[in-house]
């Protein structure tokens, strides 16, 4: 057994003669760190680079099979899910491996903000961070279009069509993003270029710079109210910090980052058994158009923010929103390098943090069930309901076959059946009148197209008078009030209206 | 181990502090180094040209080149007053492009030989819009877009009408030109956006009305 163990330290020592890398390795990793960075609080940054060496891992094993040409993707993918033998199972981690990733990436993000880690001397670790997270979100976007479905089809339209909205480049960057005058061949191995070896390339690098600056730097340690980081004593007080409470890394330290790790890893492998890989959807032939694109989770609230923009602010909002939003985030610690780091001393940045963790969430929910979109299958689904057709008189049954029948309920709900784009119909009448519907459903307004030319008077006549009929729980109908003055007016003697409005 | 980075650590500073006396600016390797550099930045130059312009390659074309005309079939296939989905074969296909080469567009025949040929893209961002015969409108799932028969728009987020092909019925049978997908970057015209006839519309209505009609100050009378 001693004879085994010399022979191995002497394999050892002779590589280590001709590398030199072990001694500098053992150093890094037993590093002391200030012991109140042992913490589950810093554990998100190496479940991040974990997550990294994951989606190599299986994106190289998906290579082995996955043909990067726009007439094959689709196949290969479904060749992937049911012929190759666990194929599905590394597809689901590559797509849950990514999930995980960009989410990880956003917590440690947050993290790092609201502990103040960005603050001297460790600026530049955050700036390299922000291109992380841009090359995170490039990888997760690129990744969507090499899925080469319906989505990613329809995506590729929605990414060329926001190109072509730059001004004066805007055809030239569409047709680099394309690599040609359609989405095709070209564009799919311009993507597959740009997820398997551009990306991946600087995403690599800069992870080792990341890394090394932490390493350089110190991991940043458990902020203290009124503990004030200043250029000129920050390094010192760190340093001293370390030796007086210093412990190694690597094991005291480190064991959480690890179980962390593996927490993490298990997860995504729970995720890919029980829920499996993400589509492929249906293929990439835009002759089917039967389809409601939708993104990627990550990429949810920019389809829901691009469906709320006003039409005249959608551009410029495109183009200068993401300008400001990354220019602040780079220069954040370039800003407010110094300073309080505890956050009971940065209301500001817990505010800032909050609102834009909501922001993002609402509109992610939103993006989950596009309540913008009309349902274009409404008027095949369910009837109007039975309650609705009661106690009518024929012209209003009428007009309920003709709201059925001209698709009103693409938009509009009634009965908790049909679109949300619309408000819903079941208590038009408590709201507005009949006149008012029908200079409403004749010239549109609001956001509601003009059906005059899609309405015959007859037709237009029975569905405002089936609308007239609806009015919620017994709701009193929508008065003129005008024409009640008028009225009123013209006959003196009348009682004034009973309510105020 | 112990003798090699004993060594290294005692050649170091030996080596490097002569060396930095010795390597003077205007010693002939320096300069030589220098020149490599200069050579190396050339040979880069050089280098650099097919590399762009392999790179610029798909944005050099002109977007009318890639234009033909396509047949979309006999005017027969296309009843007057109805509008119908028609595929063609983009003209600019690789051969491992497979369906995705495959373009569909609207066809609508207002009458006789009047066409009106709509690109499936949304003027907003591209998703394929679909046409309601019903309702008479063409709504896009993504984001709610809505537009006329006609093509213009009626309501949601796009800010101009359907894209249109040109088109032009040659004997018997309808043809357009295309070829490049459409976008706002290739296809935008100065089209003011429609107004809703209700708020806008009446408003200035009543702003025409309450002003009063500017006076010629020189004229007299």
């Amino acid at each position: 057994m001693s004879g085994l163990r010399q022979r191995g330290v002497a394999l050892y020592n002779w590589f280590e003669r001709r590398l030199g890398l072990g001694t500098p390795i053992v150093e890094a990793v037993e590093h002391e760190v200030p012991e109140n960075t042992s913490s589950w609080w810093y554990v998100f940054g190496s479940a991040a680079t974990v997550l990294l060496g994951l989606q190599v891992m299986t994106g190289i094993l998906l290579a082995l099979v996955y043909s990067p040409s726009a007439s094959n993707a689709w196949n290969s993918l479904q060749f992937l899910d049911h012929n190759v033998k666990l194929g599905w199972f590394l597809r689901a981690m590559h797509g849950w491996g990514s999930d995980f990733m960009i989410a990880i990436v956003l917590i440690h993000m947050a993290q790092v903000f609201i502990f103040g880690a960005y603050k001297f001397p460790r600026e530049l670790t955050w700036i390299i961070g922000v291109f992380l997270l841009l090359l995170t979100l490039g990888m997760a976007f690129t990744g969507q279009v090499l899925r080469f479905d319906q989505d990613a089809y329809w995506g590729l339209g929605i990414g060329a069509s926001i190109m072509s909205r730059v001004p004066l480049i805007g055809g030239w960057l569409v047709d680099m993003m394309l690599g040609g005058p359609i989405i095709a061949g070209p564009t799919l191995t311009r993507f597959f270029a740009l997820h398997v070896f551009v990306i991946p390339g600087i995403l690599l690098g800069m992870v080792g710079l990341h890394l090394w600056m932490v390493l350089r730097l110190g991991i940043n340690d458990w902020p203290m109210p009124g503990r004030i980081v200043r250029k000129s004593t920050y390094v010192r007080e760190y340093h001293e910090l370390t030796t007086r409470t210093g412990i190694p890394f690597v094991p005291d330290a480190a064991w959480k980052d690890a179980i962390f790790a593996a927490a993490i890893m298990l997860s995504v492998i729970a995720c890919a058994l029980f829920f499996g890989p993400f589509g492929p959807t249906g293929q990439p032939d835009p002759t089917i158009i039967q389809t409601a694109p939708k993104p990627d989770f990550a990429f949810l609230w920019i389809y829901a923010v691009l469906a709320y923009l006003p039409p005249s602010l959608e551009t410029p909002v495109m183009f200068i929103a993401p300008v400001l939003g990354i220019g602040a985030m780079l220069l954040l610690p370039l800003v407010a390098g110094e300073g309080e780091k505890h956050w009971s001393r940065r209301p500001v940045a817990v505010l800032m943090l909050a609102v834009i963790a909501v922001t993002l969430g609402v509109f992610t929910r939103l993006g989950t069930y596009t309540p913008w979109s009309p349902i274009m299958e409404a008027w095949t689904s369910d009837p109007i309901p039975l309650a609705y057709l009661h106690d009518r008189t024929p012209l209003e049954r009428q007009g309920a076959i003709v709201l059925q029948d001209k698709q009103c309920r693409n938009c509009h709900s009634i009965g908790g059946a049909g679109g949300l784009r619309g408000p819903a119909l079941d208590a038009i009448a408590a709201r507005m009148t009949e006149d008012q519907m029908v200079r409403q459903v004749l010239q549109g307004g609001g956001n509601m197209p003009a059906y005059g030319n899609a309405l015959n008077p007859s037709e237009t006549t029975a569905l405002v008078r089936f609308l007239t009929t609806l009015r919620g729980n017994d709701l009193s109908p929508a008065t003129d009030a005008s024409r009640h003055l008028a009225l009123s007016s013209e006959t003196p003697g009348t009682p004034t209206p009973p309510r105020a409005p | 181990m112990d003798t090699i980075e004993q060594n290294s650590q005692d050649v170091q500073p030996v080596r490097t502090e002569p060396e930095s006396v010795r390597s003077a600016k205007h010693s002939r390797r320096a300069f030589l180094f220098k020149l490599s550099l200069l050579v190396n930045g050339a040979v880069g130059a050089v280098m650099a040209v097919p590399i762009i312009g392999y790179l610029l390659g798909p944005a050099e074309k002109k977007d009318s080149s890639y234009d033909s005309w396509v047949t979309l079939g006999p005017l027969t296939d296309f009843p007057e007053g109805e509008t119908r989905l028609v595929n063609y074969r983009n003209p600019v296909t690789t051969s491992w492009d497979g369906q995705t080469g495959d373009v569909p567009c609207w066809v609508r025949r207002v009458s006789g030989t009047t066409f009106q040929v709509f690109a499936i893209n949304c003027a907003h961002l591209g998703c394929p819009v679909r046409w309601f015969a019903q309702s008479k409108l063409f709504l896009c799932p993504c984001h709610g877009g809505a537009y006329y028969a006609d093509g213009s728009r009626a309501s949601g987020p796009p800010e101009r009408g359907l894209f249109e092909y040109e088109h032009k019925v040659t004997g018997d049978t309808l043809m357009i030109s295309a070829g490049k997908m459409p976008t706002l970057a290739n296809q935008a015209r100065n089209e003011t956006p429609l107004l809703q006839i209700e708020g806008a519309d009446s408003a200035k209505r009543l702003r025409a009305v309450e002003q009063p009609v500017p006076r010629c100050g020189s004229c007299q009378g």
